[in-house]
């Protein structure tokens, strides 16, 4: 894939390929406003942004034209309520298109822990409310950020009813009829922040992202707070992978567009610091559904403090090509699925996610 | 009719003066200038009504007091400011 779109607390970036190197496109939208993510939609083309403006709220706009114009939407919202401490969106943290036989379909998770639907392109939104009614949500709590945030929606490609999320921190939810059933699923995960009889407990888990083999929906790789999982069932039950280079601990992690079995992982020192092991940032990556991990380092910077969050880690459908961007603004590419890095930038604002297209 | 005046960082996501608009609360003459513009009030109040966080609005020069509510008075001749709170960034 020729595009990237690099989201950042200072705007939107975007840069394409010309021969070996990647270039910058055009100066960078919602310049000084801070993306919270981006999507291109790749049934239309059509580019959605979302900001979280510091003192105006969540905003979304669409571009129809490559980014060239954009038009503002209405923004998904809460329920209306009295309660002077009534719950209002305070972040979109991820935006997907709602399958291929849906064609204007997004769903869209927030924090404070709303999922909703939009089935006309943005412009209006409707929160999902057996998701949003669950009986355990006043248990859930925040995992960065105050309140609890949907960060993965996987949208099954053999069935677009069939929908995986992951919350932070809420575990992770399975739905088979398009939202009106829900389920809190993840068996095996360990949330070993909590107290010990509580470890098991499905609703306190913190999968910090998950993300489904594209060819193989049945595999979920998840980073979670306290390592890294593995599903063969789509989610229903996880099997912990002990060791995965220098650290388990992490925020992001990449699925292999059609090789189930490989996945790539950006490793630091677990919670406490949130620093790459030893100032040696690496990205790790397994070829043998978890087995084995390789470390990857060429080309990455001998000693740093980079922090790749949750969606800062991008394969296109090549897999041979990644695209990597730290809250130090550092971003890299890589060309040979990560056995070798060069530096985009170093220059850039903080990034939060990037993107192919 | 109150008179509705904003910063120049405000201005950036509005660049039509509000008309001169009848109301006897903040919550009741924002409510009536901003009728046709909701996007532009989702940038001044939240989903729930609410003053956002990091906008601060005056009637008269004096803070607004009621955030949730809207309900501090306002009299014909006065003047609401919008702009935008520091803590905000």
């Amino acid at each position: 894939m020729d595009k990237l779109r690099i989201a950042t607390r200072k705007g939107l970036f975007f840069y394409h390929r010309e021969g070996t190197r990647w270039v910058m496109s055009r100066e960078p939208a919602f310049l000084a406003e801070p993306v919270t993510y981006a999507l291109t939609d790749p049934r239309d083309g059509a580019i959605y942004v979302a900001l979280a403006h510091g003192h105006f709220g969540v905003k979304l706009h669409r571009s129809d034209d490559d980014g060239v114009t954009w038009q503002e939407l209405p923004v998904p919202a809460c329920p209306p309520s009295d309660e002077p401490d009534a719950p209002a969106v305070e972040l979109i943290w991820s935006l997907v298109p709602g399958g291929n036989d849906r064609p204007g379909t997004l769903w869209c998770g927030t924090i404070p822990g709303g999922l909703f639907v939009s089935r006309d392109k943005g412009a209006s939104w409707q929160i999902n409310e057996p998701m949003w009614n669950q009986p355990s949500r006043p248990g859930w709590f925040g995992g960065g950020y105050d309140h609890a945030g949907i960060h993965s929606i996987m949208v099954d490609p053999r069935d677009s009813d069939h929908i995986l999320i992951g919350i932070s921190c809420a575990g992770s939810w399975r739905t088979r009829d398009g939202g009106q059933n829900w389920t809190v699923v993840g068996k095996g995960m360990m949330a070993e922040y909590l107290p010990p009889e509580k470890w098991d407990d499905p609703v306190g888990q913190d999968p910090h992202l998950m993300a489904a083999a594209p060819t193989n929906p049945d595999r979920i790789w998840c980073q979670h707070h306290c390592g890294i999982y593995v599903s063969d069932d789509g989610g229903a039950t996880f099997e912990v992978i002990p060791k995965a280079g220098p650290s388990t601990f992490g925020f992001t992690v990449a699925a292999h567009p059609t090789k189930p079995d490989t996945a790539w992982f950006v490793p630091a020192i677990r919670d406490a610091y949130r620093v790459p092991v030893d100032g040696k940032f690496v990205v790790t990556r397994t070829d043998d559904g978890g087995k084995t991990f390789k470390v990857l380092n060429r080309g990455l910077p001998e000693q740093s403090w980079d922090l790749v969050y949750r969606h800062g880690l991008a394969v296109d459908d090549t897999g041979e090509r990644l695209v990597m961007g730290s809250t130090t603004g550092n971003v890299w590419t890589s060309d040979d699925g990560g056995e070798s890095w060069v530096m985009l930038s170093s220059h850039l604002p903080p990034v939060v996610q990037v993107a192919f297209a | 009719m109150a008179r509705i005046r904003y910063s120049a960082y405000v201005g950036k996501h509005r660049d039509t003066p509000f008309p001169e608009t009848a109301g006897a609360t903040v919550g009741a003459v924002l409510a009536a200038a901003m009728a046709d513009d909701p996007i532009f009030r989702s940038y001044i109040l939240d989903e729930q009504g609410r003053v956002r966080k990091h906008v601060t609005l005056f009637v008269d020069g004096e803070t607004v007091k009621d955030r949730l509510r809207l309900s501090d008075p306002v009299r014909p001749d006065s003047e609401i400011y919008i702009m935008q709170a520091l803590s905000g960034g």
